[in-house]
């Protein structure tokens, strides 16, 4: 006996094996995000009352670059319509127009990755500065007259290092203040971007924005790391399909537009999580 | 239409299918039939040998955690030389240290859940019994199944790979609660406890394959005729299991993560502000909540037990059935039974965190849903009970064994109502009083079901019957074995011992205590469970040679459908498509000369 229902549909059930199999995975796949951002909101709940970087545990607001992260929301959305318009082609015996469309698809998942992957490095250049008299900033800095390179994990200080590479001082140039809610931008309120120089022994605490330095940053980058782990999987998928997978179509047309149907289900899911995503992190 | 007649028809017809698919040809070479198989069966008996080995070696560290207990302090007898020669410092002339106690019984635990019960009651009988039983001709997806396999072995190698790391295996219990599983090796990332995180995921992952697999064969693949209510209560136990695995683990995995995440990166997910470990401030962040990685790990550590009963109750059940020569009593409630528990499982986890003073409120809430839980459980031990009544039942080893299960397990289920209940469990908790517990549910409940289970299929797999002297040897000695190790550890429990201590409670009791007295005898009863199994090992490999032959395919006069494939199943499983006509448990028929008519057998 062959396995049946590979890619006919079962009469009873109206669905082919790998889509019951697909919707099963999916569900998985949002218990785990699910856990993640359930793990989001006790971590922020639980974070006290204030203004950060001024109180030091408190939940920061506004360090995630809006517009670059609601036009990423465009490119993963924009993917997600070209990759059911694909399916769409194949339904309808367009091979050529399907294959447009992949490639669309996949220029836009590798957009999305190198979008992010910059501001990743955005995060890796930035640092909270806490000095002994109770002041605190965030900003970028200079060590030696030294700029970080891209995703350049070599350059990233905290006072720890500092010490023992024996700085004595480095240059910080701080973010202009933001204004506070309800105050209108006033004379008072400083768009320069200050720059000062720091002698090590005056720091209390310094840290890229990276993991180990907050929670918001180590729960930011696990889920959107993990999402994004996600989004280059199903390229890989998708880009497999697209050219060397594609021999199918000669072969068993309705096995390979199923196969695109199931790996376009899965492309939506991450576009979703996406969805989810970008408010929770980025606008809340 | 007789089962000879359709025997050849079927050869026909699958010689036919064979000529018209060339990839069926050739004999397939030794990697290829036994490592990377794709066949359900071949899959399901290597997931059965890898856990029974994983069963043994998790039995081999518990024992000599009991010498440890019994006489703390003394050289290990047999295992202590080797202990030191692989170990070293940890096991120094072969007496366990503190730190070696604490990591045996995290990794006896580990092991015993992840690697060796769930694989062998979910991977071994779910892959080999749940195609065959609902006419499938395999799995839906046989190369997951077999990536699943994989998975799950590498997760194997690392958990065993993490005993050799500098610091030596995870030593945090097999909770692996925050902040002491990340501070245990705080100066050392790459540790025990990476390593048991790393195979968790992998293990986690291969349990994900596993289920979608389960789930989606059990809805697409089932023959012609198998409507959902002629579905054996063992395939509804694994659908049901394939469901807990699917959604609880999850969570788990995130959990893994962060906990990676703060071993690794020294993130504080789960690290307090203000952790001051030896005198000194950890160099965290802070700001991590420890309660969150015990929610995430609870939110699967109890529909895990679920995971680890319900095969068991499936499997009894159709030995139950087929030995009392009775349909089951209830099926139906029996399988909504199981459903509700599916459903309840996912509600209760909190009840593991009385003690961690989340509030009354919500123990209260959990305290109720877990009340509710036992419902359904009494509800599927309370039918198999009755369907005992009136039948004249055939004592073999498998129904011995099954018919164990059910007080066993009782005695399990019924010592877990006080500690479900707030206000007895703050005294019971972490007590031997849940040792003995748990271990009811586990090692005389499921392992028991599963022990059945083998000598049940075994003529299935082999063709040949094993050894019902040896059979019964084991099952007697077994009983006895179970009943003296774990009886007394109500005992020592209710007297305040402490399930953690590596001494065996000797700081806290002083000297003449009743319950450090009974640590002696109860380790003397797990030796003699020990020994017990040693038949049973001897009968698993002896038998396959030199077994009694089964006269036809369906030895024990089964209803259901896995019986009705050639001996040893082929590649395919069935001769021909099996249709099936009528429920799984028409037994003592008023419509039949015999007393059973099979599932695909039309009148």
């Amino acid at each position: 006996m062959e396995i049946p229902y590979t890619y006919k549909p079962r009469p009873d059930t109206g669905l082919y094996n790998a889509k019951v199999g697909i919707w099963l995975f999916l569900a998985s796949e949002i218990m785990l995000f699910g856990a993640l951002f359930s793990s989001y909101i006790l971590l922020r709940v639980q974070a006290p009352e204030g203004e950060w970087p001024q109180v030091a545990m408190a939940w920061p607001h506004g360090l995630l670059n809006i517009p670059i992260g609601t036009f990423n929301t465009a490119v993963l959305i924009t993917s997600s319509v070209t990759v059911v318009l694909a399916w769409a082609a194949l339904k309808m015996n367009q091979f050529a127009k399907f294959r447009v469309c992949m490639v669309i698809t996949l220029v836009c998942a590798f957009g999305f990755l190198g979008i992010k992957s910059y501001e990743y490095n955005e995060k890796f250049t930035h640092y909270e500065l806490r000095l002994k008299d109770g002041h605190a900033y965030t900003g970028h800095i200079e060590v030696n007259g030294k700029h970080a390179g891209f995703w350049d994990f070599g350059a990233i200080y905290n006072l720890e290092r500092l010490t023992k590479e024996s700085v004595k001082e480095l240059s910080f140039t701080a973010d202009p203040e933001k204004p506070k809610p309800g105050e209108k931008h006033g004379a008072e309120t400083s768009h320069e971007h200050k720059r000062m120089t720091v002698k090590v022994d005056e720091i209390q605490k310094l840290d890229a924005f990276i993991l180990r330095n907050h929670n918001f940053f180590a729960i930011y980058f696990v889920i959107t790391a993990l999402h994004g782990l996600h989004v280059l999987g199903g390229a890989l998928v998708l880009g497999y399909f697209a050219f060397p997978g594609a021999s199918m179509w000669k072969k068993n047309p309705e096995q390979f537009t199923n196969r695109i149907e199931v790996a376009g289900l899965f492309w939506h899911f991450v576009d979703l999580v996406w969805i989810f995503l970008f408010p929770v992190v980025y606008l809340l | 239409m007789s089962t000879a007649t359709s025997t050849s028809h079927g050869a026909a017809h699958a010689h036919s299918a064979h000529g018209s698919h060339d990839h069926h040809h050739h004999e397939p070479g030794f990697w290829q039939k036994y490592i990377f198989s794709t066949d359900h069966k071949m899959i399901g008996i290597q997931y059965g040998l890898t856990s029974l080995l994983f069963l043994f070696f998790g039995f081999l560290l518990m024992m000599c955690m009991r010498f440890q207990l019994a006489s703390p302090g003394k050289p290990i007898p047999i295992f202590g030389g080797l202990l030191e020669a692989v170990l070293g410092e940890a096991a120094k002339g072969g007496i366990m240290s503190a730190d070696l106690y604490n990591s045996f019984g995290a990794m006896h635990g580990t092991i015993m859940v992840f690697l060796a019960v769930v694989p062998l009651a979910f991977g071994a009988f779910g892959n080999y019994v749940t195609p065959l039983q609902i006419g499938a001709p395999d799995m839906a997806f046989p190369r997951l199944n077999m990536a699943s396999y994989h998975v799950f072995f590498w997760g194997g190698v690392m958990m065993l790979a993490s005993f050799f790391v500098p610091g030596g295996t995870a030593k945090s219990g097999w909770t692996s609660y925050s902040p002491l599983a990340t501070v245990a090796e705080f100066s050392r990332p790459f540790n025990g406890q990476t390593l048991w995180l790393i195979g968790m995921v992998l293990l986690i992952t291969s349990s994900l394959l596993g289920a979608v697999n389960f789930i989606t064969t059990i809805i697409q693949l089932r023959a012609k005729g198998m409507s959902w209510m002629r579905l054996p209560f063992f395939v509804w136990a694994q659908f049901v299991t394939g469901f807990l695995l699917l959604l609880a683990f999850p969570p788990l995995e995130a959990a893994g993560v962060l906990q990676l995440a703060d071993n690794l990166f020294h993130t504080s997910f789960f690290l307090p502000s203000g952790l001051v470990v030896s005198g000194q401030p950890l160099a965290v962040a802070g700001g991590g909540s420890p309660l969150l990685w015990q929610h995430l790990f609870w939110f699967l550590g109890h529909p895990e037990v679920y995971v680890l009963i319900l095969p068991a109750m499936g499997v009894v059940s159709e030995i139950i059935a087929n030995n009392t020569r009775k349909p089951l009593w209830g099926y139906k409630s029996m399988v909504y039974a199981a459903m509700s528990i599916g459903f309840l499982s996912f509600i209760v986890w909190a009840h593991h965190m009385y003690l961690t003073g989340m509030g009354t409120k919500v123990s209260t809430f959990f305290q109720t849903t877990t009340m509710m839980i036992s419902i359904p459980s009494v509800m599927i031990l309370t039918a198999l009970f009755i369907s005992l009544w009136g039948g004249s039942i055939r004592f073999n080893t498998p129904m011995l064994f099954a018919l164990s299960f059910l007080p066993m397990f009782g005695i399990g289920g019924l010592t877990g109502l006080p500690l479900g209940f707030n206000a007895s469990d703050i005294y019971l908790h972490d007590s031997y009083y849940v040792i003995g517990h748990f271990h009811y549910v586990v090692a005389p409940g499921t392992i028991f079901g599963l022990l059945a289970g083998i000598y049940y299929w075994y003529p299935k797999m082999t063709g040949r019957f094993m050894n019902e002297t040896l059979g019964k040897i084991h099952f007697w000695v077994s009983l006895l074995g179970m009943n003296l190790v774990f009886s007394p550890m109500f005992i020592q429990g209710l007297r305040g011992m402490s399930r953690r201590m590596s001494d065996g409670g000797s700081t806290y009791f002083g000297a003449d205590d009743l319950a450090l007295y009974l640590n002696k005898p109860i380790t003397h009863a797990a030796a003699l469970l020990g020994l017990a199994q040693l038949p049973f090992i001897f009968n698993l490999f002896y038998s396959i040679r030199n077994g009694r032959k089964v006269e036809n395919d369906n030895p024990w006069d089964a209803t259901t459908l896995e019986w009705a494939t050639p001996t040893p199943p082929p590649h395919g499983n069935f001769a021909s498509e099996p249709v099936v006509y009528r429920g799984p448990y028409e037994y003592s028929s008023p419509n039949s000369k015999q007393d059973f008519i099979p599932q695909d057998k039309r009148s």
